[in-house]
């Protein structure tokens, strides 16, 4: 588990003039031609003579940086360690400071609110009703800054498309700067009901966009109800079918737990039925953080006690040519036939076994554990592979 | 934290729900399936059937879920409901609109087989009387490529197309020729015994890409009694034209047929077995067709709709069992079935379609230059009458044909969804007007339903399947493999 955001030990070794949060795009390489360094802040890891000219300095334990002028030198604490090349920070002025981006990670994601107009029993990142349109403004600039060579970025919420016309506007800014890039954006589809939305979505043009949408349930109430918000089934189902009708790529994502598991197999009817159209289903663990925390016992259910609706539901779903992806889930808790769509995908950060997996001799292909589930409690079903 | 909302908060007050258009069929004393127009179903006991037409539908209960999330019912408010409806009609029929794709070509009513139960084979020598000649088969390339469909298929047909094989090739280069032009999906299928097929012959087809249909009764005793040929051959024809056609022309490209003649009935085994021993990945158990020597011979009269239903029940659950037992084998016919019942897609089988294949689905000229709306068509004309001619090749325009009142008085007459028993009927989604096969049988294209072997034979399969796939998951796991294989 790596800690992504927190406090720095010392912001500025005096006190210094910025009062803005900035973005720093860190650099190890101390040989960076000087045009670069004004751009760059320098990431010094040990004693060696920090160069200078760049625009800023973070210090992990053990950096000394003599004779760089003290009012551009952060000290970071040693949760900090993982920095690296290319990696994008935000340092705010009271002392905090994020990872953005990291260089070496498949797995990023921007957040850009936490802003939501679901109110799902699971969250994994429960909404907040402030205005965070600062979160927007920092990943324009945090796009500039990110390698253009950067295979895929994420955007999550909250809810990506309350900005409306700001979130079109960023698509087209990620679409200039990281043309390479692809994106995937996670949103709960509503607004796209709007078909006049959907268009101006499908105008940006994107060469390789995809969004990911939730749908729980075939039962528009279940669904409405794990997303506490009622008629979100229809106007999410209808946003669907909009994005389609405008050709782009959607992903339809479930979460499994006590509320869904037992509506797999009818659910991915629904889909071969109605959506076959959607490009990929990804059949998902859940995540026992957030929200999830506080519902735990209305959500929580050993994934081997759906092992068979997960198979069939993925049976179902294979034998109309749909695109499934099994997520999150132990390799020890799925029905063998689940193995072809069985995905190792638990970002890097958050990923970890426990104590019973250590014999395992499957490890490399398992998905394994989010970190919240290691520490709040998962399957007491693990066999390990011998 | 706020507070969660618990999920009854987020269900509907009993009796706040609406229709959806729907038809119902009783399956027992205590059971129905109920179907909607784009043939999505479900199975329910006849109490919540009335529970759901009374409103009386408890909204936890997992009825009203399976019935809201498949459309039979809606609550306000929802509207996607509505529209996918509308969307899987438009997808149901969205083939259309691409009108006749399917182009037959009789090239010759000559024959080496002289099977009983053959509609309209020929045992002559008489090459002027039979064959097709190259004036009208240019004629009928006209009008093949006037059809706006992006894919064109040229199926030919005879007799034995083989006897004819010089003009065969003319038609192939010369439509190939026409097609450097109009870039359409164009594929070519002969339907032949393989009795007499050379290398030259599948050379030609290799270089052309052309697909061979031909024609398996069953084991050899069985094959060579229903289709009798000089020497007593045809099944070791068959095998050795096989085995160097599949070499020549790559594995898929030669599929058979089978047909169900008086003499197969308990052998249904016997015929699948011998399919799997060739190779086959799949058997289309075929019924007799009314028409031609069929009726002549008394082949058709030899049994009746429920005795195919029982050999087809039987062939069904044997292939059933060689899928549990790890074989993939398909029948084809449930294929079809299927692919209406559990997808939203229609497989264009001309025999099952609304409004009728005939001559939109499918067209047929005639050795003679007479156009038909089907092959069943130019079936009843070898019996003598004339009713489905949509046209001459010499005297037709493509207008004249396609507007011809001899197709499109039975295609509207016919069209299910206002035909008299059809309309109300809940497996009508998944069935088609088989205008053609009323007309021979009954006199007009409607027909008489109560009486009807169509009918009955599609509601004998239909429910057939239904009672398969609902009391074994396996063999709904099966069926789906199936119905997304057309």
């Amino acid at each position: 588990m790596l800690t992504l955001s927190g406090r720095v030990i010392r912001k500025s070794e005096v006190a210094s003039d910025t009062k803005e949060p900035g973005l720093y795009s860190l650099s190890t390489n101390a040989t960076l031609p000087s045009p670069l360094r004004e751009m760059k802040a320098f990431l010094a890891r040990d004693s060696s003579t920090a160069p200078s000219g760049f625009k800023r300095y973070f210090a992990l334990p053990g950096a000394s940086l003599e004779g760089t002028p003290p009012e551009k030198i952060t000290r970071l604490g040693p949760e900090f360690d993982y920095f690296g090349d290319g990696d994008v920070v935000s340092l705010s002025p009271d002392g905090r400071i994020r990872s953005i981006f990291r260089a070496n990670s498949s797995h990023n994601s921007i957040l850009l609110t936490e802003q939501c107009n679901h109110y799902c029993l699971m969250c994994s990142q429960p909404p907040k009703r402030v205005d965070d349109s600062w979160l927007l403004n920092e990943a324009f600039e945090a796009i500039k800054m990110i390698p253009r060579e950067t295979a895929e970025i994420g955007f999550t919420g909250g809810e990506p498309t309350i900005y409306e016309g700001g979130f079109i506007k960023l698509l087209e800014h990620i679409k200039n700067w990281l043309p390479q890039t692809s994106v995937h954006v996670l949103s709960n589809g509503r607004t796209f009901a709007d078909e006049k939305y959907a268009k101006a979505y499908a105008q940006v043009d994107h060469p390789d966009l995809m969004v990911g949408i939730p749908i729980y349930s075939a039962d528009a109430s279940l669904h409405d109800y794990v997303v506490q918000s009622k008629g979100a089934f229809d106007e999410t189902v209808r946003g669907v079918l909009n994005l389609k009708r405008y050709k782009q790529r959607v992903e339809i994502r479930v979460v499994i737990h006590k509320q869904t598991c037992d509506g797999l197999p009818e659910l991915a009817s629904f889909i071969a039925r109605n959506l076959l159209f959607v490009d990929q289903v990804a059949l998902m663990g859940l995540e026992n953080i957030g929200f999830a925390r506080a519902n735990i016992d209305t959500l929580w259910v050993d994934p081997i006690e759906y092992k068979d609706q997960l198979s069939e539901a993925v049976q179902i779903l294979t034998s109309y040519g749909i695109r499934a992806a099994v997520y999150n889930h132990p390799l020890c808790l799925v029905n063998a036939d689940v193995f072809p769509v069985y995905v190792k995908s638990i970002s890097d950060w958050k990923n970890e076994f426990a104590k019973e997996c250590e014999p395992c001799l499957r490890k490399s292909e398992c998905g394994g554990f989010f970190s919240s589930g290691i520490r709040n409690g998962y399957s007491q079903s693990l066999t390990p592979f011998l | 934290m706020t507070k969660f909302k618990p999920l009854v908060e987020y269900q509907a007050n009993k009796g706040l729900y609406e229709l959806l258009p729907f038809k119902f069929e009783p399956l027992s004393e205590d059971d129905v399936v109920i179907t909607n127009f784009v043939g999505e179903f479900a199975f329910i006991s006849r109490d919540e059937l009335r529970a759901t037409v009374n409103k009386n539908l408890d909204p936890s209960s997992k009825t009203y879920s399976l019935m809201r999330s498949r459309h039979f019912i809606r609550e306000l408010g929802d509207e996607a409901s509505v529209e996918l409806l509308g969307l899987k009609t438009r997808t149901k029929y969205s083939k259309l609109r691409n009108f006749t794709n399917l182009h037959i070509f009789v090239v010759t009513l000559r024959c080496d087989h002289s099977c009983q139960y053959c509609q309209v084979s020929r045992q002559s020598e008489n090459r002027a009387a039979f064959d097709m000649t190259i004036d009208m088969a240019e004629k009928a390339l006209a009008i093949v490529f006037r059809s706006p469909n992006p894919a064109i298929k040229i199926e030919f047909q005879g007799g034995e197309p083989l006897l004819n094989f010089d003009l065969v090739k003319h038609i192939v280069l010369r439509a190939k020729e026409i097609n450097e032009t109009q870039q359409r999906d164009l594929q070519f299928v002969i339907t032949t015994t393989l009795s007499l097929v050379t290398d030259d012959i599948l050379a030609f087809c290799k270089s052309h890409k052309i697909y061979l249909s031909s024609s398996l009764d069953g084991p050899e005793d069985l094959h060579n009694h229903n289709r009798p040929r000089p020497g007593r051959d045809s099944h070791a024809r068959f095998v050795e034209g096989l085995e160097r056609a599949r070499s020549a022309l790559g594995y898929d490209a030669i599929s058979a047929l089978m047909t169900t003649s008086p003499a197969s009935l308990t052998r249904v085994r016997d015929i699948v077995d011998e399919y799997l021993k060739l190779g086959f990945d799949g058997i289309f158990l075929r019924h007799l067709s009314p028409y031609g020597f069929a009726i002549k011979t008394k082949s058709y009269g030899a049994y009746n709709v429920e005795r195919w239903l029982k050999f087809y029940e039987e062939g069904l659950d044997y292939i059933i069992e060689i899928n549990k037992q790890g074989v993939r084998f398909t029948e084809h016919f449930a294929a079809l079935m299927l692919t209406k019942m559990l997808t939203s897609n229609d497989p264009g089988f001309v025999d099952l379609m609304n409004p009728s294949g005939a001559g939109i689905g499918a067209v047929v000229f005639n050795y003679d230059g007479d156009i038909y709306a089907s092959d069943e068509s130019r079936m009843l004309r070898e019996m003598g009458d004339t009713t489905f001619k949509i046209g001459n090749l010499n005297t037709s325009s493509y207008e004249d044909v396609f507007t011809n009142e001899a197709l499109l008085g039975p295609l509207e007459d016919s069209f299910t969804l206002s035909a008299p028993m059809c309309s109300d009927c809940a497996f009508e989604p998944w069935c088609g007007a088989d205008p053609v096969f009323h007309y021979a049988m009954h006199g007009d294209v409607l027909g008489r339903k109560p009486e009807s072997e169509f009918c009955k034979r599609i509601m004998g399969v239909v429910k057939l399947l239904l009672e398969r796939m609902r009391s074994d998951p396996q063999v709904k796991t099966i069926f789906m493999g199936w119905a997304n294989r057309c």
